[in-house]
Formats: C-alpha cells, sequence, structure tokens
C-alpha cells in the first residue's frame, strides 16, 4: 500500500511508470468504440431527426422525399396516431407493474428466502434467464399457440366457466399486455435479485427487533435497500416493453396496435418516412423525459 | 455438488443465519412466497416446453394442431425451406458482430476505469443512451441513414447494427470486471520492466477474461435473437427470429422449434458446465 502511494507521488510516478507519459492513451483505447457509436448511433438519431422534418418532392414518386423544415410531420402525426402512441406507454406502464408484481417477489424468494443453500440459488437464477435461449419470436408466438381459440387452456377455462363462451385470448389487450409482461420478466427480476442479493439480513431482524411489523419492516428496511434494483428493473422492462411491436402484432390486432407497429407499418408498407420517423423521435424524447422524472423522483442518479 | 461445495454451503448458512432467525413472526408468509415463485416459474416455463413438445409435432406444413409423435423433424431440421439459411446466417452474423464489439467495447471498458480524460461523463452517456432507446428507434434511424447514404441493406448492414447495440453490454460487463482489478498487478508488472502493452497482455487482459467472456456470450445472445433492429436492416437477408416471425403468418415449420430447443439445451448446457467448471476451480 505505502509502495503503491509511493508510486503515485509526482516525482517517483514520472519515472518509475511508463505507462503516466502515453497521455494519449485512453483516447486511443476509446477511439474505435466511439467511432462506431458515433457514426452508427449518434449520427442516425441525427439523420432520422432531419428525416422527420422532410417535405415530399411535388410530383415525385411514392417515396421520394426532400430536406425541408416541416413540423407539421410531427403535429399530424401526433393527431393521427395518438392513440397507438397513448397505447404504446399505457401498455408498457402495465407490463411494468406486473412485471414487478411477480418479479419483486421471485427475486425475494431466490435472493433472501433461499441464502445460505449456493447450488438452490444457480437453479433458480438459471430458471429465471432460461427463456432467453428460446428465440424471443418463439416463445411469443408460443403463447399465440397456447391462447388461441381452439386450444386447450382456452377450452379448458370455458369447460369450468372461468370463461364465457364468446370470449377469446388471443388478438385481446390481454394477451398483448400477458405477452410484455411475460417477454420483460426476466429484465425485472434480474437487477432486483442483484440487489436483494446484497441486503444484509441482520438489518431485517434489527427491524423485528424494534418491534416493526413484516410489512412495516418491508416498505422501512428491505424496499428501500432494493430500489436501485426495482428502478434498473422498472427502466429495463419499461423502455422496451413501450416500444416494442412484436407482442402487439403476433398477439394482438389493429385495435391493440402500438406505436412501433406504426413506425414499422409507416416505413415497410407505406414508405412515409418522415411520419415513422416524426414518431419515433417523439417516442424517445417522451421516453427520456419520463426516464428522466423517475430517476430523479426515486432517487438513484448512479445508474450509469 | 462434491462434498467440499455442500460442506462451503453448510458453512454459508450458519454463517448468514443467526439463531435469532427462530423468532420470525409471519408464518403464512413463509409458504405463500415460495407457492408465488413456483407459480411464476411456471409462467417462465409455458412457452419453452409448449416450444419444445411442439417440435416433436407430426405436423405437415403448419404446425398448429397436435397430430401426433414423431423425430422425423429432429432428424431432418433443415427439412424447411430456408430454415437453415437463415440460421447460419444469424451465427455467422452474432460471431463477426461478438468479436468487434467485445474488442471495442473491452477497450472503452478499461479506458472508463484505469484513465481519467476529459469527455468522461459523455462517453458515460454514449454508452447509456443506446440502451435506453427503443429498439424500434435504433433500427428506423440506423435505416433512415443507410437509405441516405444509399446503401442498400443486407447481411453487412445487420452486423454494423448488431455490433453497435452490442458495445454498450459489453462496456457495462466488462467495467464492473476491470473495477474489482487491483490496480497495482499492473504496476508491479511496471515495476518488473515491463512495457505498458506487455502488462496489459500479460497480467490484465487474463484476469479480465472471463468478464469478457461473459460480454461475449451476452453479445452473442443479443445478435443471435434479435428481431426488431434486424428487421429494419436487413433487406432480404434472412435471420433466425426474421425467418420465423415472416413464416408466423401461414404457420411456422415445426424443424423452426427444433433449432428453438436445440439452442435452449446447447445454451443451459453451456451455462451448465461453465458453473460447474468454475466451481471445482474454486474448490480445487
Amino acid at each position: 500500500m505505502a509502495l503503491a502511494g509511493a508510486l503515485h507521488t509526482p516525482g517517483a510516478g514520472a519515472e518509475v511508470s511508463p505507462q503516466r507519459p502515453g497521455r494519449r492513451v485512453p483516447y486511443l483505447l476509446l477511439l474505435p468504440g466511439t467511432l462506431w457509436l458515433l457514426v452508427f448511433f449518434a449520427l442516425p438519431i441525427v439523420v432520422l431527426f432531419s428525416t422527420s422534418l422532410m417535405v415530399p418532392v411535388p410530383g415525385g414518386e411514392i417515396g421520394e422525399y426532400a430536406p425541408g423544415l416541416r413540423f407539421a410531420n410531427y403535429t399530424e402525426a401526433l393527431a393521427q396516431y395518438w392513440p397507438q402512441f397513448l397505447r404504446s406507454f399505457g401498455y408498457g406502464l402495465t407490463a411494468t407493474v406486473l412485471a414487478l408484481a411477480i418479479g419483486y417477489p421471485l427475486a425475494y424468494v431466490i435472493a433472501v428466502r433461499a441464502r445460505g443453500r449456493p447450488l438452490l440459488q444457480q437453479v433458480m437464477l438459471l430458471m429465471v434467464i432460461a427463456p432467453f435461449f428460446v428465440s424471443f419470436i418463439l416463445r411469443t408466438l408460443a403463447w399465440r399457440q397456447i391462447l388461441a381459440d381452439e386450444s386447450l387452456v382456452v377450452t379448458t377455462l370455458k369447460a369450468v366457466s372461468l370463461l364465457p363462451d364468446d370470449a377469446r385470448l388471443t388478438a385481446t389487450p390481454v394477451a398483448v399486455i400477458a405477452g410484455l409482461t411475460y417477454n420483460f420478466l426476466p429484465f425485472m427480476t434480474l437487477p432486483i435479485y442483484a440487489s436483494l442479493e446484497r441486503l444484509d439480513l441482520r438489518l431485517i431482524e434489527a427491524g423485528q427487533d424494534l418491534y416493526a411489523s413484516a410489512v412495516g419492516t418491508f416498505r422501512r428496511v428491505t424496499l428501500p435497500l432494493s430500489m436501485p434494483g426495482v428502478v434498473a428493473g422498472t427502466l429495463l422492462t419499461f423502455i422496451p416493453a413501450t416500444g416494442d411491436y412484436v407482442n402487439a402484432a403476433l398477439l394482438g390486432t389493429s385495435r391493440t396496435a402500438m406505436i412501433g407497429n406504426v413506425i414499422d407499418s409507416r416505413f415497410f408498407r407505406v414508405v412515409d418516412y418522415p411520419t415513422a420517423a416524426a414518431l419515433s423521435f417523439m417516442l424517445m424524447g417522451t421516453i427520456v423525459v419520463l426516464v428522466a422524472l423517475y430517476v430523479r423522483r426515486a432517487g438513484t442518479e448512479d445508474l450509469v | 455438488m462434491t462434498a467440499g461445495e455442500v460442506a462451503a454451503g453448510g458453512v454459508a448458512a450458519a454463517r448468514v443465519e443467526p439463531p435469532v432467525r427462530r423468532r420470525r413472526r409471519f408464518a403464512l408468509g413463509d409458504y405463500l412466497l415460495p407457492a408465488f415463485a413456483a407459480l411464476a416459474f411456471v409462467y417462465l416455463f409455458v412457452p419453452i416446453a409448449y416450444t419444445f413438445v411442439f417440435s416433436f409435432n407430426d405436423s405437415g406444413k403448419s404446425n398448429l394442431v397436435w397430430q401426433g409423435f414423431t423425430l422425423d423433424n429432429w432428424a431432418n431440421p433443415c427439412g424447411a425451406p430456408g430454415v437453415c439459411g437463415a440460421v447460419v446466417n444469424s451465427i455467422q452474423i452474432g460471431l463477426i458482430a461478438t468479436v468487434a464489439a467485445t474488442a471495442m467495447g473491452t477497450l472503452i471498458a478499461v479506458a472508463l476505469v484505469r484513465y481519467r480524460f476529459r469527455f468522461r461523463s459523455t462517453m458515460n452517456l454514449l454508452i447509456f443512451l443506446p440502451m435506453a432507446t427503443p429498439e424500434v428507434v435504433l433500427g428506423a434511424s440506423l435505416l433512415a441513414q443507410f437509405l441516405n447514404f444509399r446503401v442498400n441493406p443486407g447481411f453487412w448492414t445487420i452486423v454494423i447494427a448488431h455490433t453497435m447495440f452490442c458495445i454498450s453490454f459489453v462496456v457495462v460487463t466488462v467495467k464492473a470486471r476491470v473495477a474489482s482489478l487491483d490496480p497495482r498487478l499492473e504496476e508491479a508488472a511496471a515495476d518488473l520492466y515491463a512495457s505498458p502493452v506487455q502488462a496489459f497482455w500479460r497480467v490484465t487482459f487474463p484476469l479480465l477474461l472471463p468478464g469478457i467472456a461473459a460480454a461475449a456470450m451476452l453479445a452473442f445472445a443479443l445478435s443471435f435473437d434479435d428481431f426488431i433492429i434486424t428487421n429494419f436492416n436487413s433487406g432480404n437477408t434472412d435471420t433466425f427470429p426474421k425467418f420465423v416471425y415472416v413464416s408466423a403468418t401461414r404457420g411456422i415449420p415445426a424443424q423452426a422449434n427444433v433449432i428453438g430447443s436445440a439452442m435452449f439445451l446447447l445454451a443451459l448446457g453451456v451455462v451448465v458446465l461453465g458453473r460447474v467448471l468454475s466451481r471445482r476451480r474454486r474448490a480445487a
């Protein structure tokens, strides 16, 4: 320790450590990755913004646009697609809340109840990430078949009268939200597990010793200490769930279309790039604002 | 699973669970929570089981209704037109993107933890933003860029896109490992007249290797499973997820279930083997 300290004193460090003169080293290390992100992430966002303001070429072909500053693209896109826009955030939020309701107890069982039994913990963690090993699209399609009108689940539910005879599960908001919740549940569970895993159980016991109720101990001790995990998990669920269009496309109908579905079809079927770009930009902007508000509210700013 | 492990588990249990635990009061919760967790696991496993079971379906063209058990699909996984080409594309794209993203991401992670430099917080933001941007926006913006520069989407644009979104995940994963390294090890190497390059390859890199391997596996998994960004930037090139999505309208072939199930078993095997090996090494 003393030796390491000595190395950092200016005089000694300069002659002993040959690394120090390389002031350019960090920049060289950063260069390739930074360039890649600038060219293929940052610049495209700028291009997307300029695309969102383009104007159609008069008398041009379909899909031909010229650079412009047409801010009306935004208001028109919003006027036409506000239901899908609101629906995306509604579905995303509902799926996030549901995933939290399922994922928190699950993480608690793995991290706290199973503590001291490493093998059991490992197996349960593996079971949480296991869905990742089957393709995302295949899993969502599996749900479509499982919830299909003539499937075992639906016929059984109808036979025991849990579901009215004319009801269906696919092509409903329920199916889309269930699919979103399912697909992002591991993203919710793992960060909460990581937080709870570091939780000192003696703090819970201290709460009980001081005559706090189980609920009181949870609310005052466990929950605040697991907040970083909750914040990370909700963000990792909310952001992809809101922007998703696979679940809505495979499990829903046009009445459950989300903003991702609109962006996709504007791009590929209608070649209406400016509207697609404007919608993408509004989606990103709204998410950034919501996330910033949420992170400030939740009080954990050392996420990055 | 060796005797040593069991003993280690026992010691850990004895250490973290002092006798005070007897006094826990909410007996109902003792059963309620594990039961809830069991239900959650069932929820997580239903589609996996479905995919697996229907890989044995004697289905003919569309794999929607159970029509009897067969091993034909497993015997002939390339039986459906286009499915193996798509898998090969996915594997190639995954490997190239993983190597590129892991190399660039590791360098950034080392720089972020080990060096002081200007634009540090800007750099952190540049790493964080791609992870916080919805995939539709990443896909749409990159496609807008390619169209703008008259680049035809295809195999290489998918590689570029995958490399882009994997870099951030690599940085985050490797950063954790770099931060846990003792910088004095590198200083010791320098004291022993190792050049910075030698110190990196002989000391830092071997110590970082587990973190780099984890990051590479994550990158490959993300790339292999990505659909949304791929769909925007793929042109006529098929990847496995895209193949499944496109064929969904007319019913996916059972071969897709076979490949999905095989990937599941393979990944499970790799993870379990990795855990067992690292435990054995630790125990030794």
